[in-house]
């Protein structure tokens, strides 16, 4: 479909597998794209058809292929709002979970480091429009002690246009390693 | 919407467990509605695609989300007798508890019915209704009638 978005470097063919995830290449990027992908292994958005396309640390880009069991009017075939604010939820915690170091990249973090969503307030501009994918870039803004803030843009076109916009915040919850 | 139009021209009140039926994605989650009184009470059943943290495990936040929003639409349509689906404008979930793999239920109330535009809030809960798992507060457009 040629549609725009955020030219950023990695792709990789296929779904990443963590267990076939061998030795850390020379592009952290790509590792963390791959391992997140694994982590879009999330139940909940591989039934919808949603994928991680790309990440960095903090950062990530997720795409919703048009599907008719997400629709949500069935007389215009516009996706249920529920199926954007899934994503939009998703592109946040994989951004502070990435952000955190949570995710994959560092052991330690991964061990005693959590993370729960407190709010996640959710704007919709316009309706997203059928038969055509919806991506959403999420980003980790800001990390402080306790409080992890993220944003996250649904789009189609263009990311100047947003379908919809989402601020989440998240609390950060110590864990005693092997609990 | 069609099954809102036929009701509102034959006097009858909307069927909103078949509007769950004809909606894709809620069928797609597995909600039934039901009514108790003039409140639409949604029912979702535990199923392991709606899980988000596959270690707990817990239901997806976005499952949570879309249910406090079709929770919130279903009862806007109720009670405006609306002929066209409400659009978001906008919201904010508030995440009180983890979403355990069991049945979730979901209410809202409508804070405030203006001409064009609906302030709604909504409650998610699963085994105990005066613990709310997750909250919604948000406003949602009345289409032209």
């Amino acid at each position: 479909m040629g549609l725009a978005r955020p030219v950023s470097s990695v792709e990789i063919d296929g779904y990443g597998d963590a267990a076939k995830v061998g030795p850390m290449s020379d592009n952290p990027d790509l590792d963390l794209t791959t391992l997140m992908r694994s982590r879009a292994g999330t139940a909940f958005i591989l039934a919808m058809g949603g994928e991680i396309v790309e990440a960095s640390a903090g950062k990530v880009l997720m795409r919703l292929p048009y599907s008719r069991k997400l629709i949500g009017n069935p007389d215009t075939g516009v996706l249920h709002g529920g199926a954007i604010t899934a994503m939009l939820d998703h592109a946040c915690g994989m951004a502070v979970g990435s952000g955190l170091g949570v995710i994959i990249t560092e052991a330690q973090a991964r061990q005693t480091t959590s993370y729960a969503t407190l709010d996640l307030r959710v704007d919709y501009m316009k309706a997203a429009r059928p038969n055509a994918d919806v991506w959403v870039a999420g980003e980790c803004v800001k990390i402080t002690r306790q409080i992890v803030f993220a944003r996250a843009r649904a789009y189609q076109e263009s990311v100047d246009e947003p379908v919809a916009m989402a601020t989440g915040t998240f609390i950060t919850t110590e864990t005693r390693p092997g609990s | 919407m069609e099954l809102l139009a036929k009701a509102a021209r034959e006097g009858q009140p909307v069927d909103v467990a078949a509007l769950m039926a004809v909606v894709p994605y809620c069928a797609f989650l597995g909600v039934k509605a039901s009514l108790r009184g003039e409140e639409v009470v949604l029912e979702m059943p535990f199923d392991p695609k709606l899980v988000g943290n596959p270690i707990i495990p817990a239901l997806h936040g976005g499952v949570i989300g879309s249910l406090l929003e079709t929770a919130a639409i279903v009862q806007a349509i109720w009670s405006t007798r609306a002929v066209k689906i409400p659009k978001p404008v906008d919201f904010t979930v508030d995440y009180l508890r983890t979403g355990r793999a069991v049945t979730t239920y979901a209410k809202a109330r409508l804070a405030r019915q203006g001409r064009r535009v609906v302030n709604v809030h909504a409650e998610l809960w699963q085994e105990d209704e005066a613990r709310p798992i997750a909250t919604l507060r948000g406003h949602f457009l009345l289409a032209g009638q």
